[in-house]
């Protein structure tokens, strides 16, 4: 059981062992096997995660820090104690992410066998996915930043490769699957410039990049370890009461003081007594309990105070060091600690909004939906885009100083987050993609993941990840579904392209919403689930979304009306209307895919899909349904009582500082009320728009037959010209400057004139001036054998085409006569004085 | 006195050179098969030879190691005696830069080997004289350390390369060629007075002290009277006042260097003369070109620039670190308008080149020891691209890249491997080049004598370089294949070609993976000339 974290690297290893068996192997495997195998190295890893979730719970919220075997180090130069290594994190919060990651990815890997069955590339897709595991495993338990961004960019790699993955279709689509891959990669480099950015300055302010060290306490006021400290008599049991819950929720002082409170690393003997008070205080919420097991690991913890400052990682010294003024030396400047921190989370949001895609960096993501659809929904839904969110949870520290030190950053990233939410909401009201609406909704959510990280509202935001993974993936599994079943629609109708790739290369779009309708009764299963996912991110009772949404609310309600904090009603009011969106287009495309009549042949003859794609929809329509219920907010009317509140938010508490340090909301009626009231009014609304009533003439939407909404719904169709504005502003110039620097700077002026004509001319003209004195005879015998050879010489020049050897010899003649005078002075100077 | 016995270091330098005395032997018509075997077994002994210096290399010490040193002739002057001696050995740079020049010629031996050049232009003895005569003046380039010796090195690489690029290049190279020699012999001549000046003052052209004798690095090291050591000794020997930049004589030799240098790099805007050299070179040219020649120039900066002139190095730091800065943008935007897929790679150069010259001047550890990794990695990445472009080049006979397009298709295994090359050049972590670029901007943020805008701007660059590379890839490897070949025979991979990605790949990884065994090798060696710069 205390060895369990050692299996972490397997997590990594299996998939990336599954990619490089499919890589090399996977075309004399066959699809079948290639299947398996991709398959089987997620599930694996997917119980490698479950093990590592047992150990965490069972030994009460312990974390361990893994050095992988065979890796000794990675980037380590003595002299100068740089020592980055492949080391990678067990604690509540990598555990968790593993688990949506492996989680959902087994099941899209599941569903992809089903989806890309008779792709001429299969074994290639299923490398790439067990890849794309991989790296995101790296990304999620990596212990420092460096090796964090080498899962960042891996999965950026992935996507890459996965967007383009059908880049060899006939033009002009497989350039435009190709051109959306770069598009990705491109835009995510700009948002990994911040990140690495980011990383030159923690290392500088640090002089470390590990998140914790070795044996250094993640989270020195968890309530656990309070507890348990106190358990074993390391705390006398009075300062119980700075950290009890009931304190801490709702006072803000409690951050000035809270956490400037050190305890002393007492042993055990010395203060025995404390054992009598803690065997049966907070024995019953579950958290108090020492485990016995867990006893060893945690002898060796007792305070972060046991390290010198430097001693620590870079969060430990963040704690320790802020607010103390001290200067950071960067060598050729200086800048105040505060303002280093504050500097580093700017780039690390400008890195958030890159693979987060988040404003101003979102363009990449709608575009992405160019890939197979398993890659939309595990990589541009489910995980890849949360990396953003979890690395600001991850460095919540940095965040929670910065907030209560009056810095802007929350509010700034509140802005991006719930402006992203807006925008993107509006934007998914006016498309008629069936994926693309989702890419947009996809967008939307995680803005409001990002908004809430800006209130500092960290457990909702991991909560709203982990339940958006599991509804979203269901959405776009389904919408692969639907995809399928038109496309298959479509040649049954037509007759043609027999199983082939390239059949439909003709005007047809399966993915187009106005191509569906009716799709309820050739689709049963699809269409149930989907509406669970409908329901999930609409944020219906009881469906998984209304928890996570309605926590993010309470708490932007919390930190505006209670706190009086500007981030918190920016936050709300802005959220609160892309919630309404997210209802209302969500609705839309229910009932225009689903419901009335078919509007295409296609649409008429769609089958349902095969039973190995279908499988996986219901796991996550069940998952849809319950997932919400790891997180029943206190007082809770009904499941108070049956259910632990805060269950998610206690075992993240083991990681976060903020958690502890943060308040606890009960729940909140009026909150959960207007939400679900403004969710179900968005609907009914949808409902009585589009219902029974298709497609306007002219294959046009409902909204614009009249005219206010008709100009919106153009707004958002044309997604608010935010591409055309991209490209007019960045897109063209740069290509310009590029073709200038290129043709006129480099070419025309460095290249042709400036070394052709200035001073190859220069040359020619001193050559000239050489030899024609000579031509012209004023040298007369004393030189005449000099002469004849420069004559000679000047006349074979001439004859040569280039002028270039004319130049070459000039030059040679010059130089020579330079060195050797150069050579001569001293040795003149030397011989002159020794003659003296 | 001097260190006589032959050290592995003469060992390594004189194989290329036996290669060299056989293939001259040879006859070029009747054993015309088996010239390409005599070049490459020599190449791979030469390699043995290398790894067996880095076995016996011992990476605590800054000592030069496996030294030889013999005097070759004494100038007696006055009082003084100069020497100009046979001085070689290794230090931890060196050794990483033998160690790439011999990695690098096997593979651009193979490169040569389905080469259809000679079919052409013929004279295949010649040829692969050429290489062997190159091998060895590369080497000597990184194991010398005696400054004329250097200086004859350094001249002798431009003459095989001059006739690689002018007798068996493309259209143009006779143009190229002369461009080529014109440019470095400009720069080097400069570097010639300086070097003369350097030993005619300090009385020896030893660069390191062996034996007994001082070498010049140790006197400027040593040297505790006013301003600086150059500046003490004067022009006319009694010393004068220090100034600043060209007020002092040492910023004067300095400069001779680096305008040697820099030609070399090329650092930003000396640059004009490469994209014609590699566009006209023939593939295991371009390769070497960029490969090793190219850093010849930064290892001349670190090795001479920094050792000999250290005061004038802080006060030029910071504007040729803005010069390497430029280079990196400039040379990644122009790269990226290139529409010639070799002449995009070239360019390419010019940016990665900007990196090792931003960490070379951001004088600390994590800078230099960053930008001599950099070397390697470019050397590797870039001479991997080149690779490519040559075996493109040779299948559809065109550089434009709007011929190409949709190759992954038809050649799978050679479309990775092309990926990989590409991303390990775009710095995609977990590979080589990725390890090198983070060092070196890391070391620039912690530069004393750099500021902010130095990393910032360099990290740009970043984006910059994906965005070059993926444009060649996508135009090249992605889309419908335009020009299916007359013979599908031609889309597989030979037996040569597969074996000269191999170690490229495996290098790849292995320095990206574990670069700590290449830190090692460099670590105390760099930390001695930083000591001079910082704290």
């Amino acid at each position: 059981m205390e060895n369990l974290p050692l299996l972490v690297p397997l997590v990594i290893f299996v998939p990336a062992l599954g990619a490089i068996i499919n890589f090399f192997f996977g075309a004399r495997l066959g699809e079948k096997w290639s299947g398996y195998i991709g398959c089987f190295a997620s599930i694996l890893a997917f119980i490698v995660s479950l093990f590592l979730l047992s150990w965490v719970t069972g030994t009460n919220g312990s974390a361990a820090v893994v050095n992988p075997p065979f890796f000794d180090g990675w980037l380590r130069i003595e002299s100068i104690d740089l020592d980055i290594s492949w080391q990678m994190r067990v604690d509540s919060l990598s555990v968790t992410m593993m688990l949506v990651v492996t989680g959902v990815g087994s099941l899209i890997h599941m569903y992809a066998r089903g989806y890309m069955h008779g792709d001429k590339w299969y074994p290639r897709f299923f490398a790439y996915l067990n890849m794309f595991l991989a790296f995101m495993l790296v990304l999620v338990t990596a212990n420092n930043f460096l090796m964090l961004f080498v899962g960042w960019e891996g999965v950026g790699l992935c996507s890459f490769l996965l967007i383009g993955f059908w880049w060899d279709k006939k033009a002009p689509e497989g350039w435009k699957n190709s051109n959306a891959a770069r598009k990705a990669f491109i835009v995510n480099r700009i948002g990994d410039f911040g990140l690495l950015m980011a990383m030159f300055l923690i290392f500088w302010t640090f002089g470390t990049l590990d998140f914790v060290k070795m044996g250094e306490l993640p989270n020195t006021e968890a309530k656990y370890l309070v507890n348990w400290r106190e358990h074993n008599g390391l705390l006398p049991h009075e300062s119980d009461a700075v950290h009890s819950e009931e304190t801490a929720a709702g006072e803000d002082d409690h951050a000035d003081d809270g956490h400037g409170a050190k305890y002393e690393c007492v042993p055990a003997a010395a203060k025995s007594h404390g054992d009598d008070h803690a065997a049966d205080e907070h024995s019953d919420d579950g958290y108090g309990k020492a485990n016995p097991l867990a006893k060893d690991i945690r002898a060796l913890y007792c305070d972060n105070h046991r390290f010198d400052t430097d001693l620590l990682g870079v969060f430990g010294q963040t704690t320790e060091r802020f607010g103390k003024g001290e200067p950071v030396d960067f060598g050729g400047f200086q800048i105040a600690f505060e303002d280093v921190i504050f500097l580093i989370a700017l780039f690390m949001l400008l890195g958030v909004t890159g693979k987060s895609a988040q404003i101003p960096l979102f363009i990449w993501l709608p575009d992405a939906m160019a890939g197979p659809t398993p890659v939309s929904a595990l990589i541009h839904a489910a995980t890849m885009v949360t990396a953003g969110v979890y690395l600001m949870v991850r460095s919540n520290v940095f965040l929670w100083e910065l907030n209560h030190a009056g810095y802007v950053l929350g509010l700034i990233i509140t802005l991006v987050g719930a402006g992203t939410a807006l925008v993107a909401g509006f934007i998914a009201l006016g498309q008629w993609d069936i994926k693309r609406v989702l890419a947009y909704s996809t967008i939307s959510q995680l803005g409001f993941m990002v908004a809430a990280v800006g209130i500092g509202a960290h457990v909702a935001a991991m909560f709203h990840l982990v339940t958006h993974a599991v509804f979203k993936a269901l959405l776009f599994l389904g919408s692969g579904s639907v995809i399928h079943g038109v496309e298959h629609g479509h040649h049954h109708a037509h007759d043609h392209g027999h199983g082939d790739d390239d059949g439909h290369h003709d005007d047809f779009d399966p993915q187009d919403m106005r191509n569906m309708g009716g799709l309820r009764k050739r689709m049963p299963i699809t269409y149930l689930t989907y509406l669970v996912g409908t329901l999930g991110l609409a944020g219906i009772f009881p469906f998984a979304g209304f928890w996570s949404k309605d926590e993010i609310l309470a708490d932007a309600w919390f930190e505006g009306f209670e706190l009086n904090e500007t981030s918190g009603f920016i936050a709300f009011g802005m959220l609160l209307v892309a919630a309404a969106f997210t209802a209302f287009y969500m609705w839309r495309q229910v009932v225009l895919v689903f419901f009335d009549d078919a509007r295409s042949e296609a649409a008429e003859r769609a089958p349902e899909s095969s039973g190995a794609m279908l499988l996986p929809l219901v796991i996550l329509a069940i998952f849809t349904c319950v997932i919400g219920l790891i997180n029943v907010p206190k007082a809770t009317p009904i499941f108070d009582g049956i259910y632990h509140p805060y269950e998610f938010k206690h075992f993240l508490e083991h990681s976060l500082v903020s958690v502890s340090r943060g308040h606890t909301l009960d729940f909140n009626l009026l909150i959960a009320g207007i939400a679900l009231a403004l969710g179900i009014i968005s609907i009914v609304i949808a409902h009585r728009v589009y219902k029974g009533k298709g497609l306007a003439s002219g294959n046009r939407d409902q909204l614009e037959t009249s005219a206010p909404s008709r100009g919106l719904f153009k707004l958002a169709n044309a997604r608010l010209y935010w591409d055309e504005f991209y490209a007019a502003l960045i897109e063209k110039p740069f290509n310009r400057l590029a073709d200038f620097l290129a043709d006129r700077v480099d070419w025309e002026f460095l290249h042709d004139y400036f070394h052709d004509r200035i001073i190859k001319r220069g040359f020619d003209t001193i050559g000239d001036i050489l030899s024609k004195p000579i031509d012209l005879g004023i040298v007369d015998g004393a030189v005449n054998g000099v002469g004849l050879f420069v004559q000679r010489a000047s006349n074979w020049m001439r004859r040569s085409q280039t002028g270039y050897v004319r130049l070459y010899a000039v030059v040679l003649f010059i130089g020579v006569v330079a060195v050797i005078l150069v050579m001569l002075i001293p040795f003149i100077g030397a011989l002159l004085q020794s003659g003296a | 006195m001097d260190v006589t016995g032959l050290s592995l270091t003469t060992i390594t330098l004189f194989l290329p050179l036996i290669g060299l005395a056989i293939l001259v032997f040879m006859n070029g018509e009747t054993q015309k098969n088996n010239l390409k075997w005599v070049a490459f077994v020599t190449s791979l002994v030469t390699f043995v030879a290398s790894v067996v210096m880095w076995i016996n290399f011992d990476p605590s010490t800054a000592e030069l190691q496996m030294v030889q040193r013999n005097t070759w002739a004494e100038v007696s002057l006055g009082e003084s005696v100069i020497n100009v001696s046979y001085f070689v050995g290794v230090d931890g740079i060196s050794m990483l830069l033998v160690l790439l020049t011999t990695f690098i010629m096997p593979i651009a031996i193979l490169g040569s080997f389905g080469s259809n050049i000679f079919e052409e232009r013929g004279r295949e003895k010649l040829y692969y004289i050429f290489l062997m005569l190159l091998e060895w003046s590369m080497i000597g380039v990184f194991v010398v350390h005696d400054l004329i010796i250097f200086y004859v090195f350094w001249e002798v690489t431009l003459v095989p390369m001059y006739f690689l690029i002018g007798i068996w290049g493309a259209e143009e190279r006779i143009y190229a060629a002369v461009k080529f020699f014109l440019y470095t012999m400009a720069g080097s001549i400069l570097m010639l007075i300086a070097i003369l000046y350097v030993g005619n003052r300090s009385g020896t052209f030893s660069t390191y002290s062996a034996g007994g004798d001082i070498g010049v690095i140790e006197k400027v090291q040593n040297f505790d009277g006013e301003g600086t050591y150059w500046d003490a000794l004067g022009p006319d020997g009694e010393g004068e006042d220090a100034g600043f930049l060209l007020d002092s004589v040492e910023s004067f030799l300095f400069l001779g260097f680096l305008v040697a240098f820099a030609i070399k790099v090329p650092i930003f805007p000396f640059h004009s003369w490469l994209p014609d050299a590699h566009v006209q070179a023939p593939t295991a040219g371009s390769v070497i070109l960029a490969g090793v020649l190219l850093k010849m120039g930064t290892y001349g900066i670190v090795r001479f620039n920094l050792n000999l002139f250290p005061e004038a190095t802080v006060a030029w730091a910071p504007t040729i670190a803005f010069l390497g800065v430029v280079g990196i943008i400039y040379g990644a935007w122009v790269s990226y308008a290139q529409d010639n897929v070799k002449k995009l790679v070239a360019y390419s150069s010019v940016s990665h080149l900007g990196f090792v010259v931003l960490g070379i001047f951001a004088l600390n550890s994590q800078g230099l020891q960053g930008a001599t990794l950099q070397m390697v990695n470019h050397g590797i990445s870039t001479g991997g691209l080149f690779l490519i472009v040559g075996m493109l080049y040779e299948r559809w006979h065109t550089k434009e890249m709007a011929d190409y397009g949709g190759i992954w298709k038809v050649m799978p295994l050679f479309g990775a491997i092309s990926l990989v090359i590409s991303l390990s050049s775009m710095g995609l972590p977990g590979l080589n080049g990725f390890i090198g670029e983070f060092t070196i901007l890391l070391g620039s943020l912690g530069s004393d004598y750099l500021g902010f805008a130095f990393t910032l701007f360099g990290t740009l660059g970043v984006i910059l370089a994906a965005v070059y590379l993926l444009k060649m890839f996508q135009h090249v490897f992605m889309g419908e294949l335009k020009k299916p070949l007359a013979d599908e025979a031609g889309y597989k991979l030979t037996w040569y070609e597969k074996a000269a990605y191999i170690p490229i790949i495996i290098m790849i990884f292995w320095m990206g993976l574990q670069p700590i065994v290449f830190f090692n090798l460099l670590d105390v060696s760099v930390d001695n000339i930083v000591a001079m710069f910082v704290g």
